[in-house]
């Protein structure tokens, strides 16, 4: 409610203009920064990027960079939900416990019924959990961060009953999990081959579809996306649907890359979601957003990372960090485009 | 005056709720008594603690979402402090503290104008961060003498623990409910435009809701403690429950209406609704999944009222 | 001098205010001494409220003194105005709904005693001081605001359209009490549409027009017509009507509405709109136009009566049902259609990926050629654009209207499309309007600027109050015709 409109006009018009532009072309300058701080790495460690400075073989370490790459992509691909739904101005905080749902339930049908139905089957139960906060959301007009967080409840309390029926039969991972999580071809993780074309389907999706032309229109005016016949719960429903399948199929692949399902796999991966979606310039509050960015976040998270893990900082102090870095550049954005 | 009424129905029928489910345990568990009740307030006191924090900021109009984080902190922070000082002094500053993080929460969100989900969201992770900083696993002291003041009964049927939260909650908000500012939280959760009008520091009115819901969620993080005895870092369930308590409870979101009443009967009503499926025999897992359940559904049917009351 | 000095309770005078672009107010001035009653007036868009902000202190000025008893009033919130002596009754209620009489007194530090008094006084009986808010009649919370402004005993009273929502003997008690206030010395801002309650209160009227005051009148009798002709001005020449006159009404009307009614703004609202005709709507604002607009959109179900569109009747539950209808809307406030950080093209687009079937790949050549076909017509300066916010007011507006171009028109419901955009712009709408008609769309169109209604309709409906209490030819009505239609003086004529 903007009640002191005084207040809220002024800003200066270059800050404005600097803004827009970051705001238009997040990756450049993301990708600055990325190098910036693994820059800042080889300085706090001399040779962990740069061999020949350490004194080893090779002028860039193709070990390290890969690695930094398949950390990432699980991380990238969570945050592509993150990216989907914030462009309405939602969120989805299950996204975390719908991958690790799918991982549990695809390692331990896989020795009762073979990799493709366990894989389908996981797949599905990403969907379902994703249609129901798409109802809850689109239908029932509940704020999507209570709404995914509460399924997401539901989600774990269902899991720890479902591990009670299948405790016995212990866990499998399909092969090709396998292959994808921890292979190489070239050095690069094989994960490359299931992220690329799934990131080339997200932007596409964004950019080049009825859908993606929907999504940006209901975060950035639910109104007026109402006033040219759009019936938002009908996208809300797929959206969250597509978000749960994605979330699903990025537990999928970090079963693959961690091969120890747990009860817990991939609920880490949920806060440096939202925070890559939020540092790759995507806006909370709807309407603006690029997937692009949102995998240069997740690198730049995961560099942060190394330094953290480096500097021997504790967990918590990661933790409030990321948090921090939410609140920051939201409030910046809040601050230069002057809204909400 | 209808709604005077409608109000009071709303808290009574919830009473009357509570009542019929207490039957119920007693006729599912013949045995269920004293120590009984004594179990229930017990457990409930945490969720209570959050539950009337939850309450306040959903008056004013907001909602707080780092509230279980906050009780983490606070709770770690008690734990730790007994260890090199009296408990009395330990409360002291632990309620200093919850009061600081909630007053921070509320400065943050009229200063950056960023909407309060938003903050309190990103605040969640920061303060989670600070519990497990304050200690990185479940440790700490927790006095004997703080454990046995929620212990036991006062009266036969009156464990001391509902006594405890009734008297703790009372102290913080009968002196406030009454008052001008009190008023102001009210009047900034019903309409802001009007209150603003009324001459009423709508700023100001924000911070001081949020430091009260600070206050109460320091006490539901040393409730924490009190009965597991040990401080834990890691925050604990008490969002979406005490999301789903207020809206049980007759506030609604979006402010302006309520009390702290509703919403604590209601707490008991859901924590009692987990014994009832215990002593039934049911896994405390499926409970955990039916809790959510019906704590979704009530969240869903406070959204469905609210929406049908913008648009009518 | 020093006399002058002491009677005057209020000076603002050269006051400015601009908002990004757009200037609301450019020179406006108010006077007010001790005993008088000063009406403030000026049609839709002149800057009444945008001043009215100013004087209560919930705006700042861009430049120009707002002086209270002579002294600089350093108004930053209303609560300071209340503190220097000026207490504004807004024209929507200002009480917490949620909170009782009581409470309400409490919050705004109200003395009881005297504000029942007031309540009494001004004929509202029965009410008792744990009333809810929320619970009670429009009316009667107009009394109370009122109420509530008198017992904090002010030197200026501002009152915003007090009486739009009262009952005939409640707004004599009003009109009576606060004359009354008046000579016991103090002075009073009267805000309001109607000439009956002016010239029976008021001692002088100060008249805005396009963000500046334009003269201050003594009311005497015959005044209205004075500060008619002063509300419009010199006119600027909006250019010529180029189509033929009123056309003949004949075959099935595109949509046939009877008695319609929206609680509890809109009571009786027939009216038909046939196949390439402009049928305007001439209505002060908040006469029940906007929800009639919103029930023909789709937005809301009308409380009651019926709805037909080529002779079927309807009822739409949402504007998609309306769109299917072939209903479009081109609603007043630019901000409600637009999605402000997305371009032009995406804008115009919408509309083609609204279905469900239509979610899948873009028809990017489809939509270019559209969507440039209704860039080209309305003449929409695109050099900025990737974000539509940048676009100058007219061409946003420009892209609200090109939505439906590009979509296909069949029935086009305007909603004031002009207000707040440039001459130039209004010149390209209406032979654009006029040539939809032409080729077959029916056009309903609303708009607070009078003089535009023989420049664009064939016919208009007159809405006062909630009901049609006339239609007239518009083709041939001049704007007195209109603007005296408008203020509800020919009701007697449509009422016979």
């Amino acid at each position: 409610m903007s009640i002191h409109p005084e207040q809220t006009a002024a800003s200066d018009p270059r800050l404005v203009r600097f803004g827009r532009y970051l705001a238009d072309n997040p990756v450049i300058p993301l990708i600055a920064f990325l190098f910036f701080l693994i820059g800042v790495l080889e300085v706090m460690r001399p040779g962990i990027v740069l061999p020949f400075l350490g004194g080893r073989e090779g002028i860039i370490s193709t070990f390290w960079v890969g690695n930094l790459i398949k950390f990432a992509i699980p991380l990238a691909m969570i945050a592509a939900c993150q990216v989907l739904t914030m462009l309405t101005a939602g969120i989805d905080l299950s996204a975390g416990i719908v991958a690790t749902c799918s991982a549990f339930v695809c390692a331990t049908l896989m020795p009762l019924m073979g990799p493709v139905p366990a894989v389908l089957i996981a797949m599905a139960v990403g969907m379902i959990v994703g249609l129901v906060n798409g109802f809850g959301v689109g239908v029932v007009r509940v704020h999507p961060l209570i709404m995914t967080l509460g399924t997401g409840l539901i989600a774990t309390g269902c899991l720890q009953v479902y591990q009670r029926f299948v405790i016995a039969t212990g866990t499998e991972i399909p092969a090709f999990l396998e292959w994808l999580g921890t292979g190489r071809t070239f050095a690069m993780p094989n994960g490359l081959f299931l992220f690329v074309p799934f990131a080339i389907f997200v932007i596409w999706l964004m950019r080049a579809t009825g859908f993606g032309r929907l999504l940006f229109a209901l975060g950035s005016n639910e109104h007026a996306a109402k006033l040219s016949g759009v019936r938002s719960w009908q996208v809300f429903l797929a959206l969250y649907a597509l978000s749960g399948l994605i979330a699903s199929v990025a537990g999928l692949l970090y079963l693959g890359m961690i091969r120890a399902p747990s009860l817990s796999l991939a609920n880490p991966l949920m806060l440096p979601s939202v925070a890559a979606a939020v540092i790759g310039g995507t806006s909370i509050f709807g309407g603006r957003g690029s997937f692009a960015g949102a995998i240069v976040g997740a690198l730049i998270l995961r560099v942060i990372d190394t330094m953290l893990t480096l500097l021997q900082m504790p967990e918590g102090a990661r933790i409030a960090l990321f948090g921090l870095i939410i609140l920051l550049v939201t409030a910046l954005y809040v601050r230069i485009t002057g809204t909400r | 005056m209808t709604r005077l009424v409608q109000k009071h129905a709303w808290v009574l029928g919830l009473l009357v709720l509570l009542m019929v489910l207490l039957g119920i345990t007693k006729l599912i568990q013949p045995s269920f008594g004293a120590t009984g009740l004594e179990s229930l307030a017990r457990a409930a006191l945490p969720f209570a603690f959050a539950t009337a924090a939850m309450a306040i900021v959903v008056i004013v109009g907001g909602i707080d979402l780092s509230i279980a984080s906050m009780m983490a902190v606070c709770g770690v922070t008690a734990a730790v402090l007994m260890q090199s000082m009296g408990a009395v002094p330990a409360i002291i500053i632990t309620l200093g503290v919850g009061t600081a993080m909630g007053a921070i929460n509320g400065a943050l969100i009229v200063v950056t104008k960023v909407p309060d989900i938003v903050v309190t969201l990103a605040m969640l992770f920061v303060w989670e961060g600070v519990a497990l900083l304050i200690l990185s696993t479940p440790g700490g002291n927790v006095t004997d003498a703080m454990q046995g003041i929620i212990a036991g009964s006062i009266l036969p049927g009156l464990p001391m623990a509902l006594v405890v939260m009734a008297v703790a909650i009372a102290l913080v908000w009968m002196p406030v409910r009454r008052s001008k500012i009190g008023l102001s939280i009210y009047a900034v959760g019903s309409d802001e435009l009007a209150a603003f009008r009324s001459g009423v520091s709508v700023g100001w009115t924000k911070v001081v809701a949020y430091a009260l819901c600070g206050l109460l969620a320091a006490m539901g993080g040393m409730s924490l403690i009190m009965l597991t005895g040990i401080g834990e870092p890691v925050p604990g369930p008490y969002l979406l429950a005490s999301v789903a308590a207020v809206v049980l409870g007759g506030v609604v979101l979006g402010g302006g209406r309520g009390g702290l009443l509703g919403p604590i009967i209601a707490v008991f009503i859901l924590r009692i609704i987990r014994t009832i499926l215990t002593l039934a025999a049911v896994d405390p897992n499926v409970t955990t999944i039916v809790e959510g359940v019906i704590m979704v559904a009530v969240v869903m049917l406070g959204a469905i009222v609210t929406y049908r009351g913008v648009r009518a | 001098m020093d006399e002058v000095q002491r009677d005057s309770l209020l000076d603002a005078s050269g006051i400015a205010k601009s908002f990004g672009a757009v200037r609301a107010l450019s020179d406006a001035s108010l006077h007010v001494a001790r005993g008088q009653v000063v009406a403030l007036m000026g049609a839709n868009g002149a800057g009444k409220s945008t001043f009215v902000k100013i004087i209560t202190g919930a705006l700042r000025p861009d430049s120009g003194k707002v002086l209270i008893r002579g002294e600089e009033a350093r108004v930053g919130s209303p609560a300071q105005a209340r503190r220097s002596g000026l207490v504004p009754v807004y024209q929507e209620p200002s009480l917490i709904p949620d909170l009782d009489v009581a409470d309400n007194l409490r919050l705004g530090d109200t003395p009881v005693e005297p504000f029942l008094n007031w309540v009494n006084e001004l004929g509202v009986g029965g009410l008792r001081l744990d009333h809810m808010i929320a619970d009670l009649p429009l009316a009667t919370l107009r009394i109370l605001d009122l109420a509530r402004a008198l017992a904090a005993e002010p030197d200026v009273l501002l009152l915003d359209e007090m009486t739009a929502a009262l009952p005939t003997d409640l707004v004599e008690n009003v009109l009576r009490v606060v004359r009354a206030q008046a000579d016991e010395g103090r002075g009073v801002i009267y805000i309001s549409h109607r000439f009956t309650e002016i010239s029976e209160l008021c001692d002088s009227a100060t008249v805005l027009r396009d963000g500046r005051s334009v003269g201050d009148l003594k009311i005497e009798p015959g005044v209205e017509g004075r500060v008619v002709e002063m509300m419009l001005g010199a006119k600027i020449d909006l250019g010529a009507r180029e189509t033929g006159g009123a056309r003949a009404k004949e075959g099935t009307p595109r949509i046939r509405a009877r008695g319609l009614a929206v609680a509890p703004k809109v009571t009786d609202v027939s009216l038909d709109l046939y196949p390439g005709e402009v049928l305007g709507v001439v209505a002060l604002e908040g006469q029940g136009q906007d929800e009639v607009f919103d029930v023909l959109a789709g937005f809301r179900r009308p409380t009651s009566g019926t709805f037909e569109v080529d002779g079927s009747p309807v009822s739409f539950g949402h504007p998609a049902d309306a769109i299917s209808a072939g209903l479009t809307f081109v609603p007043g406030d630019r901000a409600e259609a637009l999605l402000r950080e997305r371009s032009v093209h995406e804008n115009i687009a919408l509309p083609f990926s609204a279905r469900v079937g239509s979610w899948g790949p873009l028809k990017a050549r489809h939509e270019r050629e559209r969507v440039g076909h209704a860039i080209d017509k309305l003449q929409i300066d695109t050099r900025a654009k990737g974000e539509v916010q940048r676009l100058s007011g007219g061409n946003q507006q420009k892209v609200t209207i090109g939505r439906w171009l590009a979509h296909g028109v069949e029935t086009l419901l305007l909603f004031d499309p002009t207000r707040g955009i440039d001459v130039r712009t209004k010149r390209q709408i209406y032979p654009l309007v006029r040539e939809l008609a032409d080729q077959g769309a029916a056009v309903l169109f609303y708009t607070s600027e009078l003089e535009e209604v023989p420049l664009a309709c064939d016919r208009a409906v007159v809405i006062f109050n909630g009901r049609v209490v006339d239609v007239i030819d518009a083709a041939e009505a001049d704007e007195e015709t209109l603007m005296r239609a408008a203020y509800g003086l020919t009701e007697d004529k449509a009422a016979s």
